[in-house]
């Protein structure tokens, strides 16, 4: 706990020194490990298959990215007449409206699909994804909500008090980057955001959540309420995307539609299956990995070419995708449960099913 | 004259052409070991999947303890008092022995989101009440040995037992058990009964699906035969034996040369 502990705080001090790309990649790990997280409570806990994740990040970015930026009182005049100076909503107010808002959109998507499972529930989710996705890249227009594909910048950064963290000054006499500071805040941000997710896996929720997962019809008859626990599900898990889009926001200065496409839904849940679905930690370790893994490429992929070949032979970019396909297969047939997947307690009986076995005995007998 | 736990009056149940029961009668008295039989197809599973909620009857009345009960929604039924087993077994297959009893719980238990976030005090304390009540249940039914197990590795047998534990755990006054022995061997059986008996010592009232005639003959105080979603007999076991429309419903009319209808007795 303490080694890991240490190892993060002196981590952005070493990958800085190979440049600040690299803590930049850091930050974006940690906001990958928030999402990842926050669908774990979705698809790995309550079983719900979500392939629209990503648009409760965009709800939650695009909220603090009004709220704290000039947009709002440039094409709205009556507000601009109200906020003279402007919005500028402390992050620290905004994130908790983004969160309650990405709530309240994981409900009203939560609430039509209760009924759904499987493919029809994956179905639908994706639309949901995309329709919102599509809304911010269309509401430029009669009036100009979100800027469209364009988006919105000049955001606000994180402030603490006083204290802004895009330009720190010194403290205690040393000058930390912005970009060590943003680190900071976000791998914070992403320890509480496991500290909430253990709890609530071993609480009477949780189990319900996992009841629900393994047998609805059983779950029901428990005394389970199925469609308040899923809509739960929904909302909680909605509450971490939004969460880390504001905070993504913040971080970038800028959001636009680009940054939630379906392509994004589709890698955080990546994440979670090849780290280990319903399993906190496998969880985090493959969010780390998948998202680490462009910023790996993007540094060592032309370099290490053009050091072996002399020439530039594949794009990082399209090595990228090419060995996310590769670890997907060879994960999904070597370790069909994860990397890390939750340890299995007990023995396992020679054959596969117990059940099947004795229904194979019971029609002999 | 023992409290009456559940009385349900004229409940019919129609799948599309299929009248799946008509005008079912039943009155279980505090105590009890209640046999519901009957041949296939019979209706039984029906009967209890509208007394649990599932499956919605067409008309009926329904008494649990004294007070009016409308099953409309499968989870209200655990919180008054009513739990099940599954003719196939549902357990949570992915989770402990343990878990399973402990999500059992969950109907009378109250900790929400924010109790387990916050790790409050009530939340604490009722975690630790539900393992250990989950705990001595497990002992109590007599597979604590597989606590930490996976449900779906315990030999079939304990996986019966294990479901009855988790309906246990609801504190039910009416405990309904949709064929408990299908597929058990003889030992088992022995066990289940010994283990039902003991059940009714707690005060639980128990209805009982059951093939095994000589498990029901045995066990049952009183029993009511189904046939085509009507009751034909009702009574002591030992009446409803001898009863010859139930003796014609399970083997056929004892003049037709047709061949008995199929029965899994």
């Amino acid at each position: 706990m303490l080694a890991v502990g240490a190892a993060l705080i002196v981590l952005p001090w070493v990958a800085g020194a190979f440049g600040d790309a690299w803590i930049r990649a850091l930050c974006f790990v940690t906001l990958y490990v928030m999402l990842a997280l926050g669908l774990n409570i979705v698809v790995g806990f309550a079983g719900l298959l979500d392939l629209g994740y990503i648009a409760f990040y965009a709800v939650g970015a695009y909220t603090y990215a009004l709220l704290a930026s000039p947009h709002l009182t440039e094409h709205f005049p009556a507000l601009a007449h109200a906020f003279p100076s402007g919005l500028h909503v402390s992050i620290w107010v905004a994130l908790p409206i983004g969160a309650s808002l990405a709530a309240a959109f994981g409900i009203l998507l939560g609430a039509p699909v209760l009924k759904l499972r499987g493919d029809y529930l994956a179905i639908v989710t994706l639309g949901f994804g995309e329709i919102i996705r599509i809304f911010l890249n269309n509401l430029n227009a009669p009036l100009n909500f979100t800027n469209g594909p364009s988006g919105l910048t000049l955001i606000d950064p994180v402030r603490v008090g006083h204290f802004d963290l895009a330009h720190p000054g010194a403290v205690l006499g040393v000058r930390p980057s912005s970009l060590v500071l943003y680190y900071y805040l976000l791998v914070a941000m992403a320890m509480l955001a496991v500290l909430v997710c253990v709890r609530l896996q071993h609480s009477r929720l949780g189990r319900a959540w996992m009841a629900i997962r393994e047998d609805e019809i059983a779950a029901r008859a428990m005394g389970i309420n199925v469609r308040n626990v899923k809509l739960l599900a929904f909302s909680l898990g909605a509450t971490f995307g939004g969460v880390a889009g504001g905070l993504f926001a913040a971080f970038q200065g800028f959001v636009s539609p680009e940054s939630f496409s379906l392509n994004e839904s589709i890698v955080v849940l990546s994440m979670i299956v090849l780290g280990g679905l319903g399993h906190v930690p496998g969880v985090v370790l493959g969010a780390v990995m998948l998202a680490m893994l462009p910023e790996a490429l993007r540094h060592t992929a032309v370099p290490i070419q053009l050091a072996v070949f002399g020439r530039v032979l594949i794009d990082a970019e399209v090595l990228r995708m090419l060995l996310y396909g590769l670890a997907t297969v060879g994960i999904m047939l070597y370790r069909p449960r994860g990397l890390w997947p939750s340890p299995e307690p007990g023995w396992r009986p020679a054959f596969d099913s117990a059940p099947a076995a004795a229904e194979a005995v019971s029609r002999n007998g | 004259m023992a409290e009456c736990v559940l009385r349900a009056r004229s409940v019919n149940k129609r799948f599309g052409g299929l009248q799946a029961l008509s005008g079912v009668e039943i009155q279980i008295d505090e105590g009890q070991i209640y046999g519901l039989i009957g041949p296939n197809g019979a209706g039984k599973t029906t009967f209890f999947n509208v007394l649990t909620g599932l499956v919605t009857p067409d008309s009926g009345t329904f008494e649990l303890c004294g007070h009016p009960y409308w099953p409309t929604d499968a989870h209200r039924v655990a919180k008054s008092g009513i739990a099940r087993t599954f003719q196939n077994i549902r357990l949570f297959p992915d989770m402990t022995a343990l878990e399973n009893v402990m999500v059992g719980r969950h109907v009378r238990t109250h900790a929400n989101a924010l109790d387990a976030v916050l790790r409050t005090r009530r939340a604490r304390t009722e975690e630790a009440a539900i393992r250990r009540s989950a705990q001595e249940l497990i002992d109590d039914i007599g597979i604590g040995r597989y606590a930490g197990h996976l449900a779906r590795t315990l030999p079939y047998g304990d996986q019966r037992r294990l479901e009855i534990a988790r309906a246990l755990a609801t504190e039910p006054r009416l405990l309904a058990l949709d064929e408990p022995a299908a597929g058990m061997n003889a030992t088992e059986k022995i066990a289940l009964r010994e283990l039902l008996g003991r059940i009714r010592e707690r005060g639980i009232t128990i209805l009982l699906i059951e093939h095994d005639v000589k498990l029901v003959m045995g066990l049952c105080d009183c029993v009511t035969v189904l046939d085509y979603g009507k009751v034909i007999a009702m009574g002591t076991p030992a009446k409803v034996q001898c009863d010859p429309e139930v003796i014609e419903a399970y083997l056929g009319r004892a003049h037709t040369a047709a061949a008995p209808r199929q029965d899994a007795a």
